[in-house]
């Protein structure tokens, strides 16, 4: 039943932030299309280990799709050919026998190399510390319904908040912008009463905080969303656009 | 008052339950504890190590009320601790759906669930702060799923009989983790808080008794480095990826919590593991992890497998689909067994359920591992849309992993470890055994007991963090007020650096054969095989000895390439197997010793006529703390007896 396939993997190697790195190919045979893409890396790996060579780095962790953490750029695209996953969640059935897959780490400029595949994403860290938040602190609030939210609302703010943070909507972007990821959490806490009180400052410092990190800015070229392992919309951009004139205005 | 059966060095150390009746005793001690005044709080420094609901919760929380706080994390940044990945939702005693709920009904259903396991104070204050957990999270903008007036929904769980959890789609965990970071983010931008990310806690240094820092390392950089502080908070997690293959995330661990125990704090109960009963079953030798389908599709899912052994064979061999199997021939075993709790038995129950079936010849899969969760009644009651509406990216998940439509087959389901009841042993006020050192979340034991009830994991990892550890915490660090800042050159730092800098040296050298993970992988199936759902003396006793050649192989044959002052993600992996080599061991004695069944602990010598477990309450109803004795030695065991003053002890009884 088990079906499987030959294939080589073209990888960047780098080993460290300042290194030059390069492209190295290696042969794997008899991967098993069940198994995942990380899965296959992990044989890639073994492999590497047995002939006494440093494995490829590269970030994962929860392996279901959800914490963020796995960041591979694969044949041109963040999280790979398969639409609205994450790399772990990615499987190898669809890879053709015989094919040369390139695996690269996230590209861009405000994510730095670490080694091989892995990268640097605390300036978005840097952005929701700038504002990403409700300023309450811990106890003294109100009863969780005391105020009534409109389930559409609600609705829209979970599907903006369902962002996992893992950088592909910047690395997919030609102009380097973390819009998508900025506009997820400013459009979430816009739609509900809780988040509405700071809704223009967190606007205006979250992107600002985007620009002094470097990030591009927003075309709406529409490939952060189309490359998102969340489906996060592009709407999201249009709702952000809006809380920051109507900011600045209030300026 | 419990106290410890046996004394230590002549100090009793007890529990420090507080008097008073039940439900007053956390109203009794917050209202006598000391407090810290805000001058003197940005004296003191806490160490919180992990950012998962209970790391993040907590370093926001003292980081608001003005203590130093330096807060590690081990990924790259605090969002992706494993808390992330919890689905189905988080319970509280709100009633808001008027279905009889009450904080007494959910600190007896958790007593309960725990298999009578657990102490009484702990879970009252668990199920009593439950409710401000909600509030909290709502006023961080967690976006809760809402009725279409406007307030919040509810679904029902597992081991429960009344709708009290709370849920974001299938993310509740997501959403209860992003508001913790959120809050914890709000602090270090004040300043309050100090993020180490991709820092790996490896060693808790003690002086004159008391917890005072910490030994981690840079996993950039591979530097060995030095943290003090006037308090250390473990919320790292727990150990279930000692069976290789888990639901937890590749990089948890119990090194933190194995640390702390080699340092003097008790592990207690180190044999409750959970096995969950909904995962999609291992499919291949290459597997890496196994993915958990949310516990909230048994709510509208039949978990079934045929009635006849040669349908199971048809299907096992691929000759019959389980469509093709009428009605008549299921057999929906958990109805038949549990009429009145059905398909939403606690976990514990459900997953020996399906082990029973399997092992009697009727799995469904090729290996004869795996049952069905059968949506078709569902959707034929409710309709595809109602279904997809709850459900609808859970089934995208499944069918991204296994290829197989779930609207249209069955899904197939199969247990596996999930989340560690165990842990390191902690009092009333989530302190261990070792002054100034706390335990919070999953890597305490003190809340579930044997078993824990699904949505529990996160209303306490949220309930230590938030409403519990910022208030007990001041009432050690009151009398810490005149400790002036301990400098990381005192000889306790520079040993145990020592002693870490000489154990990676030791391993490096080795340049065995062995990759890390086929030994870690060895060490998995031999924890599945003897320490797993069926425990017996005798396979555990196999179990141990096996345990003891996996860690010579370890130990002289294991190969880590590259350098030990660099990102060395290998020498990460070994660093983390050696200790769950000692945790597997452990665990494995504490099964032998507990010569009982409860909860997610089954010895198949106790068992009733029906295949249910069989408590020994006369000889068993305690705690077991272990307490390491150095390399080499039999660790020792002391009991907390757990005094049921409030709550009849019964058997569980989910059939009627």
């Amino acid at each position: 039943m088990e079906k499987t396939i030959n294939i080589k993997v073209k990888v960047w190697r780098q080993a460290g932030p300042k290194a030059k790195g390069a492209f190295v190919t290696y042969d794997l045979k008899n991967i098993s299309t069940d198994s995942s893409f990380l899965e296959m890396l992990d044989v890639l790996n073994e492999q590497l280990v047995a002939n006494r060579q440093e494995p490829i780095a590269f970030d994962h962790d929860c392996r279901e799709g959800i914490c963020g953490m796995c960041s591979l750029y694969i044949n041109g695209h963040p999280h790979g050919p398969d639409s609205a996953v994450t790399t772990c969640q990615l499987h190898m059935r669809k890879f053709k026998d015989g094919e040369t897959i390139t695996v690269e780490p996230w590209r861009s400029h405000a994510f730095p190399v670490i080694k091989d595949l892995v990268v640097d994403r605390r300036a978005y860290d840097k952005i929701m510390q700038a504002g990403g938040y409700v300023s309450v602190n811990t106890g003294g609030v109100p009863d969780a319904n005391a105020i009534p939210i409109s389930k559409v609302a609600a609705d829209e703010a979970m599907d903006a908040a369902s962002c996992i943070g893992c950088g592909a909507c910047a690395a997919a972007c030609k102009n380097g912008s973390a819009m998508l990821f900025v506009a997820a959490k400013v459009s979430q806490l816009a739609l509900l009463p809780q988040g509405k009180v700071e809704a223009a400052r967190r606007a205006k410092a979250m992107l600002g905080k985007m620009d002094e990190l470097g990030f591009g800015n927003c075309t709406n070229t529409g490939a952060c969303a189309a490359e998102c392992p969340k489906s996060v919309s592009l709407a999201h951009i249009a709702r952000l656009n809006r809380e920051f004139i109507c900011a600045k205005l209030g300026d | 008052m419990a106290k410890i059966e046996e004394l230590l060095n002549g100090d009793i150390i007890t529990a420090k339950i507080p008097e008073g009746p039940l439900a007053e005793k956390w109203t009794n001690y917050k209202a006598h504890q000391k407090l810290v005044n805000p001058a003197n709080k940005r004296r003191l420094d806490v160490i919180v190590v992990g950012t998962g609901l209970a790391g993040a919760s907590a370093a926001a929380s003292l980081g608001e009320m003005g203590f130093n706080v330096l807060n590690f994390c081990i990924q790259d940044s605090p969002r992706r601790a494993h808390s992330i990945a919890a689905q189905g939702g988080v319970n509280a005693a709100k009633n808001y759906q008027n279905d009889g709920d009450s904080v007494y009904r959910l600190f007896y259903d958790t007593i309960k669930g725990g298999d009578y396991r657990a102490r009484e104070a702990n879970v009252y204050r668990l199920a009593e702060v439950s409710n401000a957990i909600i509030d909290q999270c709502v006023a961080q903008g967690v976006p809760f799923a809402r009725e279409y007036g406007g307030l919040l929904d509810n679904r029902s769980f597992g081991g429960a009989q009344v709708s009290r959890t709370f849920y974001a789609k299938g993310q509740t965990g997501q959403q209860l983790l992003l508001g913790a970071y959120s809050a914890l983010s709000r602090q270090v931008q004040k300043g309050s808080v100090k993020l180490y990310t991709r820092y790996e806690m490896l060693d808790v240094v003690i002086i004159d008794g008391r917890a005072r820092g910490i030994i981690a390392r840079n996993l950039v950089t591979g530097a060995v480095e030095r943290f003090a502080a006037h308090a250390v908070v473990i919320g790292t997690g727990g150990y279930g990826n000692a069976f290789f293959l888990s639901t937890n995330a590749m990089a948890s661990n119990g090194s933190a919590a194995l640390q702390c125990y080699k340092k003097g704090a008790w592990f207690a109960n180190p044999c409750f593991a959970q096995i969950h009963p909904t995962c999609i079953p291992v499919h291949g030798t290459f597997q890496s992890k196994l993915t958990l389908m949310s516990e909230s599709l048994r709510n509208d899912g039949r978990i079934w497998v045929p009635k006849k052994k040669e349908d199971a064979e048809a299907i096992r061999a691929g000759k019959k689909k389980p469509t093709e199997i009428p009605d008549e021939d299921r057999d929906f075993y958990l109805e038949r067994r549990y009429p009145a709790f059905g398909n939403l038995v606690p976990r514990d129950v459900a997953s020996r359920a399906a082990k029973e079936r399997c092992d009697a010849g009727f799995g469904v899969n090729p290996t004869g591992l795996a049952v069905y969760l059968d949506f078709k009644y569902a959707i034929e009651r409710l309709g595809r849309d109602a279904v997809e509406a709850r459900y609808g990216n859970l089934f995208q998940m499944y069918e991204k992993i296994v290829d197989d439509n779930p609207y249209e087959t069955p899904m197939m389901i199969f247990p596996a470890i999930h989340y560690t009841m165990g842990g390191i042993w902690v009092d009333y006020e989530l302190q261990t055994s070792i002054p100034g050192l706390f335990a919070i979340g999953e890597a305490n034991f003190s809340d579930h007991g044997a078993n824990r009830l699904g949505a529990s994991a996160l209303m306490q990892g949220l309930a230590d963090g938030y409403f519990v550890l910022p208030y007990t915490i001041q009432n050690y660090l009151s009398d810490q007020i005149q400790v002036p800042r301990f400098s990381t050159d005192a000889p306790e730092f520079v040993a145990a650096e020592k002693e870490i800098n000489d154990k990676i040296d030791r391993l490096m050298k080795i340049q065995g054969k062995r990759s890390v993970d086929s030994i870690h992988r060895e060490l998995g199936l031999v924890m599945w095989d003897f320490v797993g759902m069926g425990r017996t003396a005798e396979g555990l006793k196999t179990g141990l000895a096996r345990i003891q050649e996996i860690r010579k192989v370890f130990w002289s044959d294991v190969f880590i390439p590259g350098n030990k002052n660099d990102f060395n993600v290998e020498l990460e992996k070994a660093l983390r197997l050696a200790d769950f080599i000692e945790i597997g061991e452990l665990m494995a004695r504490d099964a032998l010793n507990r010569e009982e069944s409860c909860g997610g602990h089954f010895r198949e010598e106790f068992q009733t006529p029906e295949g249910e477990a069989l408590r020994q309450d006369d000889k068993f109803s305690y705690v077991s703390c272990w307490e390491f004795q150095g390399e080499g030695k039999e660790p020792k065991m002391y009991k907390e007896p757990l005094d049921y003053e409030f709550v009849v002890r019964q058997t569980r009884n989910y059939k009627a």
